[in-house]
Protein backbone atom coordinates (compact mmCIF):
# COMPACT_ATOMS: atom_id res chain seq x y z
CA UNK A 1 0.00 0.00 0.00
CA UNK A 2 2.64 2.48 -1.01
CA UNK A 3 2.21 5.21 -3.55
CA UNK A 4 5.10 5.65 -5.95
CA UNK A 5 5.94 6.50 -9.54
CA UNK A 6 3.52 3.82 -10.76
CA UNK A 7 0.80 6.39 -10.17
CA UNK A 8 2.10 8.66 -12.91
CA UNK A 9 2.90 5.78 -15.19
CA UNK A 10 -0.69 4.67 -14.88
CA UNK A 11 -2.03 8.19 -15.46
CA UNK A 12 0.09 8.63 -18.56
CA UNK A 13 -0.96 5.31 -20.05
CA UNK A 14 -4.55 6.17 -19.20
CA UNK A 15 -4.24 9.46 -21.06
CA UNK A 16 -2.71 7.74 -24.07
CA UNK A 17 -5.43 5.10 -24.13
CA UNK A 18 -8.17 7.71 -23.92
CA UNK A 19 -6.55 9.73 -26.69
CA UNK A 20 -6.27 6.67 -28.89
CA UNK A 21 -9.87 5.67 -28.25
CA UNK A 22 -11.03 9.18 -28.99
CA UNK A 23 -9.05 9.34 -32.19
CA UNK A 24 -9.24 5.89 -33.72
CA UNK A 25 -11.90 3.81 -31.99
CA UNK A 26 -14.95 5.84 -31.10
CA UNK A 27 -15.59 7.90 -34.26
CA UNK A 28 -15.46 5.13 -36.90
CA UNK A 29 -17.54 2.68 -34.90
CA UNK A 30 -20.24 5.17 -33.94
CA UNK A 31 -20.28 6.47 -37.51
CA UNK A 32 -20.78 2.95 -38.82
CA UNK A 33 -23.51 2.33 -36.28
CA UNK A 34 -25.30 5.52 -37.23
CA UNK A 35 -24.98 4.71 -40.90
CA UNK A 36 -26.44 1.28 -40.26
CA UNK A 37 -29.25 2.78 -38.22
CA UNK A 38 -30.07 5.08 -41.09
CA UNK A 39 -29.91 2.24 -43.55
CA UNK A 40 -32.24 0.12 -41.45
CA UNK A 41 -34.65 3.01 -41.04
CA UNK A 42 -34.64 3.57 -44.79
CA UNK A 43 -35.12 -0.13 -45.39
CA UNK A 44 -38.09 -0.26 -43.03
CA UNK A 45 -39.51 2.80 -44.67
CA UNK A 46 -39.15 1.27 -48.12
CA UNK A 47 -40.69 -1.97 -46.89
CA UNK A 48 -43.68 -0.06 -45.52
CA UNK A 49 -44.06 1.84 -48.78
CA UNK A 50 -43.80 -1.38 -50.78
CA UNK A 51 -46.45 -2.99 -48.64
CA UNK A 52 -48.77 -0.05 -49.18
CA UNK A 53 -48.08 -0.19 -52.91
CA UNK A 54 -48.76 -3.90 -52.92
CA UNK A 55 -52.06 -3.38 -51.17
CA UNK A 56 -53.07 -0.73 -53.65
CA UNK A 57 -52.05 -2.92 -56.56
CA UNK A 58 -54.01 -5.82 -55.14
CA UNK A 59 -57.08 -3.66 -54.74
CA UNK A 60 -56.70 -2.40 -58.26
CA UNK A 61 -56.23 -5.90 -59.59
CA UNK A 62 -59.32 -7.10 -57.76
CA UNK A 63 -61.35 -4.25 -59.15
CA UNK A 64 -60.10 -4.83 -62.67
CA UNK A 65 -60.93 -8.49 -62.34
CA UNK A 66 -64.42 -7.66 -61.15
CA UNK A 67 -64.96 -5.25 -64.02
CA UNK A 68 -63.63 -7.74 -66.51
CA UNK A 69 -65.94 -10.42 -65.22
CA UNK A 70 -68.89 -8.10 -65.57
CA UNK A 71 -67.87 -7.21 -69.07
CA UNK A 72 -67.40 -10.84 -69.98
CA UNK A 73 -70.80 -11.72 -68.62
CA UNK A 74 -72.32 -8.88 -70.58
CA UNK A 75 -70.58 -9.96 -73.76
CA UNK A 76 -71.70 -13.55 -73.27
CA UNK A 77 -75.23 -12.44 -72.67
CA UNK A 78 -75.21 -10.32 -75.78
CA UNK A 79 -73.64 -13.11 -77.81
CA UNK A 80 -76.19 -15.68 -76.77
CA UNK A 81 -78.98 -13.24 -77.51
CA UNK A 82 -77.54 -12.57 -80.95
CA UNK A 83 -77.09 -16.28 -81.57
CA UNK A 84 -80.69 -16.93 -80.61
CA UNK A 85 -81.85 -14.20 -82.89
CA UNK A 86 -79.75 -15.56 -85.75
CA UNK A 87 -81.03 -19.09 -85.20
CA UNK A 88 -84.59 -17.84 -85.04
CA UNK A 89 -84.14 -15.83 -88.20
CA UNK A 90 -82.53 -18.78 -90.01
CA UNK A 91 -85.39 -21.01 -88.99
CA UNK A 92 -87.85 -18.46 -90.22
CA UNK A 93 -85.99 -18.12 -93.52
CA UNK A 94 -85.75 -21.88 -93.94
CA UNK A 95 -89.41 -22.31 -93.27
CA UNK A 96 -90.45 -19.61 -95.74
CA UNK A 97 -87.98 -20.89 -98.31
CA UNK A 98 -89.34 -24.37 -97.92
CA UNK A 99 -92.86 -23.18 -98.33
CA UNK A 100 -91.91 -21.20 -101.40
CA UNK A 101 -90.13 -24.20 -102.89
CA UNK A 102 -93.08 -26.39 -102.11
CA UNK A 103 -95.47 -24.02 -103.77
CA UNK A 104 -93.21 -23.72 -106.81
CA UNK A 105 -92.85 -27.49 -107.03
CA UNK A 106 -96.56 -27.96 -106.77
CA UNK A 107 -97.14 -25.42 -109.47
CA UNK A 108 -94.56 -27.04 -111.68
CA UNK A 109 -96.05 -30.47 -111.10
CA UNK A 110 -99.44 -29.13 -112.03
CA UNK A 111 -98.03 -27.58 -115.14
CA UNK A 112 -96.29 -30.85 -116.01
CA UNK A 113 -99.40 -32.83 -115.33
CA UNK A 114 -101.41 -30.50 -117.50
CA UNK A 115 -98.85 -30.68 -120.20
CA UNK A 116 -98.78 -34.47 -119.99
CA UNK A 117 -102.54 -34.55 -120.05
CA UNK A 118 -102.52 -32.32 -123.11
CA UNK A 119 -99.93 -34.48 -124.82
CA UNK A 120 -101.79 -37.61 -123.93
CA UNK A 121 -104.93 -36.15 -125.14
CA UNK A 122 -103.30 -35.18 -128.37
CA UNK A 123 -101.68 -38.58 -128.72
CA UNK A 124 -104.95 -40.41 -127.88
CA UNK A 125 -106.69 -38.36 -130.47
CA UNK A 126 -103.98 -39.10 -133.01
CA UNK A 127 -104.06 -42.76 -132.10
CA UNK A 128 -107.81 -42.88 -132.33
CA UNK A 129 -107.58 -41.30 -135.69
CA UNK A 130 -104.78 -43.62 -136.78
CA UNK A 131 -106.65 -46.63 -135.41
CA UNK A 132 -109.78 -45.66 -137.18
CA UNK A 133 -107.87 -45.11 -140.37
CA UNK A 134 -106.30 -48.51 -140.13
CA UNK A 135 -109.59 -50.20 -139.34
CA UNK A 136 -111.26 -48.56 -142.29
CA UNK A 137 -108.50 -49.05 -144.83
CA UNK A 138 -107.24 -52.61 -144.21
CA UNK A 139 -109.14 -55.97 -144.55
CA UNK A 140 -110.94 -57.00 -141.55
CA UNK A 141 -109.09 -59.63 -139.87
CA UNK A 142 -110.07 -60.63 -136.41
CA UNK A 143 -106.59 -61.52 -135.66
CA UNK A 144 -105.38 -58.24 -137.15
CA UNK A 145 -108.04 -56.37 -135.32
CA UNK A 146 -107.09 -57.97 -132.12
CA UNK A 147 -103.47 -56.92 -132.64
CA UNK A 148 -104.55 -53.47 -133.53
CA UNK A 149 -106.75 -53.17 -130.50
CA UNK A 150 -104.04 -54.50 -128.29
CA UNK A 151 -101.60 -52.03 -129.83
CA UNK A 152 -104.02 -49.27 -129.27
CA UNK A 153 -104.61 -50.31 -125.74
CA UNK A 154 -100.89 -50.52 -124.97
CA UNK A 155 -100.41 -47.06 -126.40
CA UNK A 156 -103.06 -45.47 -124.24
CA UNK B 1 8.03 -18.79 -1.64
CA UNK B 2 6.55 -18.22 1.77
CA UNK B 3 6.20 -20.67 4.61
CA UNK B 4 3.77 -19.31 7.18
CA UNK B 5 0.27 -18.13 6.22
CA UNK B 6 1.17 -14.56 7.13
CA UNK B 7 4.20 -14.66 4.89
CA UNK B 8 2.17 -16.26 2.11
CA UNK B 9 -0.44 -13.51 2.27
CA UNK B 10 2.17 -10.79 2.45
CA UNK B 11 3.99 -12.30 -0.46
CA UNK B 12 0.86 -12.37 -2.61
CA UNK B 13 0.02 -8.77 -1.77
CA UNK B 14 3.44 -7.42 -2.63
CA UNK B 15 4.04 -5.93 -6.06
CA UNK B 16 7.17 -6.43 -8.07
CA UNK B 17 9.02 -3.18 -7.45
CA UNK B 18 11.74 -1.70 -9.60
CA UNK B 19 13.26 1.40 -8.07
CA UNK B 20 16.20 3.40 -6.97
CA UNK B 21 17.62 1.74 -3.87
CA UNK B 22 20.03 3.81 -1.74
CA UNK B 23 22.58 1.01 -1.74
CA UNK B 24 21.85 -1.15 -4.80
CA UNK B 25 20.89 1.66 -7.18
CA UNK B 26 18.13 0.97 -9.75
CA UNK B 27 17.11 -2.62 -9.13
CA UNK B 28 14.25 -4.99 -8.32
CA UNK B 29 13.35 -5.08 -4.63
CA UNK B 30 13.95 -8.53 -3.18
CA UNK B 31 12.08 -7.98 0.10
CA UNK B 32 9.87 -5.55 2.01
CA UNK B 33 12.76 -3.65 3.54
CA UNK B 34 14.18 -2.82 0.15
CA UNK B 35 10.73 -1.72 -1.03
CA UNK B 36 10.43 0.61 1.91
CA UNK B 37 13.91 1.99 1.35
CA UNK B 38 13.11 2.77 -2.28
CA UNK B 39 10.26 5.03 -1.22
CA UNK B 40 8.54 7.05 -3.94
CA UNK B 41 11.11 6.56 -6.69
CA UNK B 42 9.98 3.14 -7.67
CA UNK B 43 7.68 1.47 -10.17
CA UNK B 44 5.35 -1.46 -9.74
CA UNK B 45 6.41 -3.32 -12.84
CA UNK B 46 3.60 -5.86 -12.60
CA UNK B 47 0.86 -3.26 -12.13
CA UNK B 48 2.08 -1.11 -15.00
CA UNK B 49 2.87 -4.06 -17.22
CA UNK B 50 -0.46 -5.80 -16.81
CA UNK B 51 -2.51 -2.62 -17.00
CA UNK B 52 -0.76 -1.55 -20.20
CA UNK B 53 -1.15 -5.08 -21.54
CA UNK B 54 -4.88 -5.04 -20.79
CA UNK B 55 -5.17 -1.56 -22.30
CA UNK B 56 -3.44 -2.80 -25.44
CA UNK B 57 -5.83 -5.75 -25.67
CA UNK B 58 -8.70 -3.29 -25.43
CA UNK B 59 -7.25 -1.00 -28.08
CA UNK B 60 -6.33 -3.91 -30.32
CA UNK B 61 -9.81 -5.43 -30.28
CA UNK B 62 -11.66 -2.16 -30.63
CA UNK B 63 -9.41 -0.57 -33.23
CA UNK B 64 -9.59 -3.74 -35.30
CA UNK B 65 -13.36 -3.42 -35.33
CA UNK B 66 -13.08 0.32 -35.95
CA UNK B 67 -10.88 -0.27 -38.97
CA UNK B 68 -13.39 -2.63 -40.56
CA UNK B 69 -16.50 -0.90 -39.29
CA UNK B 70 -19.22 -0.68 -41.87
CA UNK B 71 -22.97 -0.27 -41.99
CA UNK B 72 -23.51 -3.81 -43.22
CA UNK B 73 -24.55 -6.77 -41.14
CA UNK B 74 -22.21 -6.88 -38.12
CA UNK B 75 -20.64 -10.15 -37.12
CA UNK B 76 -18.98 -11.66 -34.05
CA UNK B 77 -16.53 -9.28 -32.50
CA UNK B 78 -18.12 -6.26 -34.14
CA UNK B 79 -21.42 -7.16 -32.50
CA UNK B 80 -19.80 -7.35 -29.09
CA UNK B 81 -17.90 -4.11 -29.55
CA UNK B 82 -20.96 -2.30 -30.82
CA UNK B 83 -22.98 -3.60 -27.90
CA UNK B 84 -20.45 -2.19 -25.45
CA UNK B 85 -20.27 1.11 -27.30
CA UNK B 86 -24.03 1.40 -27.47
CA UNK B 87 -24.23 0.72 -23.74
CA UNK B 88 -21.61 3.32 -22.90
CA UNK B 89 -23.19 5.81 -25.30
CA UNK B 90 -26.53 5.30 -23.58
CA UNK B 91 -25.05 5.93 -20.15
CA UNK B 92 -23.23 9.03 -21.34
CA UNK B 93 -26.33 10.40 -23.08
CA UNK B 94 -28.44 9.88 -19.98
CA UNK B 95 -25.95 11.38 -17.58
CA UNK B 96 -23.93 13.95 -19.46
CA UNK B 97 -25.82 16.83 -20.97
CA UNK B 98 -23.02 18.99 -22.30
CA UNK B 99 -21.32 18.67 -25.64
CA UNK B 100 -17.88 17.23 -25.31
CA UNK B 101 -16.18 14.80 -27.70
CA UNK B 102 -13.89 13.48 -24.96
CA UNK B 103 -16.43 12.18 -22.49
CA UNK B 104 -17.86 9.20 -24.38
CA UNK B 105 -14.51 7.74 -25.49
CA UNK B 106 -13.19 8.40 -21.99
CA UNK B 107 -16.09 6.49 -20.48
CA UNK B 108 -15.58 3.64 -22.94
CA UNK B 109 -11.88 3.43 -22.16
CA UNK B 110 -12.51 3.43 -18.43
CA UNK B 111 -15.25 0.82 -18.61
CA UNK B 112 -13.46 -1.68 -20.79
CA UNK B 113 -10.00 -1.13 -19.37
CA UNK B 114 -11.10 -1.38 -15.75
CA UNK B 115 -13.21 -4.39 -16.61
CA UNK B 116 -10.24 -6.15 -18.22
CA UNK B 117 -7.92 -5.25 -15.33
CA UNK B 118 -10.48 -6.44 -12.80
CA UNK B 119 -11.05 -9.65 -14.71
CA UNK B 120 -7.45 -10.69 -14.06
CA UNK B 121 -8.76 -11.65 -10.65
CA UNK B 122 -10.37 -14.73 -12.13
CA UNK B 123 -6.92 -16.20 -12.75
CA UNK B 124 -6.14 -18.43 -9.75
CA UNK B 125 -4.01 -16.53 -7.24
CA UNK B 126 -1.03 -18.87 -7.37
CA UNK B 127 -0.64 -19.34 -11.12
CA UNK B 128 1.14 -16.19 -12.20
CA UNK B 129 3.14 -15.55 -8.98
CA UNK B 130 4.13 -19.24 -9.00
CA UNK B 131 5.29 -19.00 -12.58
CA UNK B 132 7.18 -15.81 -11.78
CA UNK B 133 8.79 -17.51 -8.80
CA UNK B 134 10.00 -20.33 -11.02
CA UNK B 135 11.67 -17.74 -13.23
CA UNK B 136 13.33 -16.13 -10.23
CA UNK B 137 11.06 -13.13 -9.90
CA UNK B 138 10.48 -12.49 -6.18
CA UNK B 139 6.99 -10.97 -6.33
CA UNK B 140 4.22 -10.77 -8.84
CA UNK B 141 0.77 -9.33 -8.28
CA UNK B 142 -1.24 -9.22 -11.46
CA UNK B 143 -4.44 -7.30 -10.69
CA UNK B 144 -3.61 -3.62 -11.36
CA UNK B 145 -6.84 -2.39 -9.77
CA UNK B 146 -5.93 -4.08 -6.49
CA UNK B 147 -2.96 -1.71 -6.37
CA UNK B 148 -3.77 1.82 -5.14
CA UNK B 149 -1.27 3.17 -7.65
CA UNK B 150 -3.38 1.72 -10.42
CA UNK B 151 -6.69 3.12 -9.26
CA UNK B 152 -5.29 6.46 -8.15
CA UNK B 153 -3.54 6.74 -11.46
CA UNK B 154 -6.93 6.53 -13.14
CA UNK B 155 -8.70 8.86 -10.76
CA UNK B 156 -5.85 11.36 -11.01
CA UNK B 157 -6.47 11.49 -14.75
CA UNK B 158 -10.18 12.02 -14.14
CA UNK B 159 -9.41 14.69 -11.53
CA UNK B 160 -7.22 16.60 -13.96
CA UNK B 161 -10.05 16.49 -16.52
CA UNK B 162 -12.53 17.74 -13.90
CA UNK B 163 -10.30 20.69 -13.11
CA UNK B 164 -9.57 21.36 -16.77
CA UNK B 165 -13.20 21.42 -17.85
CA UNK B 166 -14.32 23.35 -14.78
CA UNK B 167 -11.88 26.09 -15.70
CA UNK B 168 -12.58 25.83 -19.40
CA UNK B 169 -16.36 26.06 -19.09
CA UNK B 170 -16.68 28.49 -16.21
CA UNK B 171 -13.43 30.36 -16.58
CA UNK B 172 -10.88 30.59 -13.81
CA UNK B 173 -12.89 33.34 -12.10
CA UNK B 174 -16.17 31.52 -12.44
CA UNK B 175 -14.73 28.33 -11.04
CA UNK B 176 -13.15 30.14 -8.08
CA UNK B 177 -16.39 31.96 -7.49
CA UNK B 178 -18.27 28.70 -7.48
CA UNK B 179 -15.85 27.28 -4.95
CA UNK B 180 -16.04 30.38 -2.77
CA UNK B 181 -19.75 31.15 -2.84
CA UNK B 182 -21.46 27.79 -2.73
CA UNK B 183 -23.28 26.50 -0.79
CA UNK B 184 -23.53 29.74 1.27
CA UNK B 185 -23.69 32.87 -0.80
CA UNK B 186 -22.26 35.34 1.69
CA UNK B 187 -18.83 36.92 1.85
CA UNK B 188 -18.31 36.07 5.52
CA UNK B 189 -18.66 32.39 4.80
CA UNK B 190 -16.11 32.32 1.95
CA UNK B 191 -13.43 30.44 3.92
CA UNK B 192 -15.96 27.92 5.10
CA UNK B 193 -17.29 27.47 1.55
CA UNK B 194 -13.78 27.11 0.17
CA UNK B 195 -12.98 24.47 2.75
CA UNK B 196 -16.17 22.54 1.98
CA UNK B 197 -15.91 22.78 -1.80
CA UNK B 198 -12.23 21.95 -2.06
CA UNK B 199 -12.78 19.04 0.27
CA UNK B 200 -15.67 17.93 -1.93
CA UNK B 201 -13.55 18.34 -5.03
CA UNK B 202 -10.74 16.28 -3.58
CA UNK B 203 -13.16 13.63 -2.38
CA UNK B 204 -14.15 12.86 -5.94
CA UNK B 205 -10.92 11.23 -7.14
CA UNK B 206 -10.32 9.81 -3.68
CA UNK B 207 -13.67 8.05 -3.57
CA UNK B 208 -13.31 6.86 -7.17
CA UNK B 209 -9.91 5.30 -6.54
CA UNK B 210 -10.57 3.94 -3.07
CA UNK B 211 -13.89 2.33 -3.99
CA UNK B 212 -12.35 0.36 -6.82
CA UNK B 213 -9.18 -0.41 -4.94
CA UNK B 214 -11.05 -1.47 -1.80
CA UNK B 215 -13.33 -3.82 -3.64
CA UNK B 216 -10.61 -5.44 -5.68
CA UNK B 217 -8.14 -5.65 -2.80
CA UNK B 218 -10.68 -7.19 -0.44
CA UNK B 219 -11.73 -9.70 -3.09
CA UNK B 220 -8.08 -10.55 -3.70
CA UNK B 221 -7.43 -11.09 0.00
CA UNK B 222 -10.39 -13.44 0.25
CA UNK B 223 -9.10 -15.40 -2.75
CA UNK B 224 -5.70 -15.66 -1.06
CA UNK B 225 -7.26 -16.77 2.22
CA UNK B 226 -9.26 -19.43 0.39
CA UNK B 227 -6.03 -20.57 -1.26
CA UNK B 228 -4.57 -21.20 2.19
CA UNK B 229 -7.25 -23.77 3.04
CA UNK B 230 -6.86 -27.52 2.37
CA UNK B 231 -7.24 -28.26 -1.32
CA UNK B 232 -10.53 -30.17 -0.94
CA UNK B 233 -12.21 -27.19 0.72
CA UNK B 234 -10.93 -24.67 -1.80
CA UNK B 235 -13.34 -25.36 -4.69
CA UNK B 236 -16.34 -25.16 -2.34
CA UNK B 237 -15.45 -21.58 -1.45
CA UNK B 238 -13.47 -20.52 -4.47
CA UNK B 239 -16.13 -21.28 -7.06
CA UNK B 240 -18.95 -19.27 -5.42
CA UNK B 241 -16.56 -16.40 -4.78
CA UNK B 242 -15.40 -16.41 -8.39
CA UNK B 243 -19.01 -16.57 -9.59
CA UNK B 244 -19.83 -13.67 -7.31
CA UNK B 245 -17.11 -11.74 -9.09
CA UNK B 246 -19.01 -12.07 -12.35
CA UNK B 247 -21.19 -9.46 -10.70
CA UNK B 248 -18.51 -7.48 -8.89
CA UNK B 249 -16.04 -7.05 -11.74
CA UNK B 250 -18.34 -5.42 -14.32
CA UNK B 251 -20.19 -3.56 -11.57
CA UNK B 252 -17.03 -1.86 -10.31
CA UNK B 253 -16.01 -0.98 -13.84
CA UNK B 254 -19.49 0.41 -14.46
CA UNK B 255 -19.49 2.45 -11.24
CA UNK B 256 -16.11 3.95 -12.04
CA UNK B 257 -17.34 4.93 -15.48
CA UNK B 258 -20.68 6.36 -14.34
CA UNK B 259 -19.13 8.40 -11.53
CA UNK B 260 -16.53 9.77 -13.92
CA UNK B 261 -19.27 10.89 -16.30
CA UNK B 262 -21.28 12.37 -13.42
CA UNK B 263 -18.28 14.32 -12.12
CA UNK B 264 -17.46 15.63 -15.59
CA UNK B 265 -21.09 16.56 -16.09
CA UNK B 266 -20.99 18.57 -12.87
CA UNK B 267 -17.80 20.23 -14.06
CA UNK B 268 -19.66 21.39 -17.18
CA UNK B 269 -22.64 22.81 -15.33
CA UNK B 270 -22.51 26.54 -14.88
CA UNK B 271 -24.72 27.75 -12.07
CA UNK B 272 -23.98 31.44 -12.43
Amino acid sequence: MNINLTLFGQTISFAIFVWFTMKFVWPPITAAMQARQKKIAEGLDAAGRAQRDLQLAQEKAAQTLRETKEQAAEILDKASKTANAIVEESKQQARSEGERLLVAAKAEIEVEVNRAKDQLRAQVAALAVAGAEKILESSVDAKAHNDLVAKLASQL
Amino acid sequence: MANTPAEYIQHHLQNLVFGSHPVNGWSFAQNHEQVKEMGFWAIHVDTLGWSVFMGLIFLFLFSRVAKHANAGVPSGLQNLVEMVIEFVEGVVKDTFHGRNPVVAPLALTIFVWVFLMNSLKWIPVDYIPGLAHLMGVPYFKIVPTADPNGTFGLSLGVFILILFYSVKVKGLGGFTKELAFTPFNHWSLVPFNLFLEILGLLTKPLSLALRLFGNMYAGEVVFILIALLPFFVQPVLNVPWAIFHILVIPLQAFIFMVLTVVYLSAAHEDHH
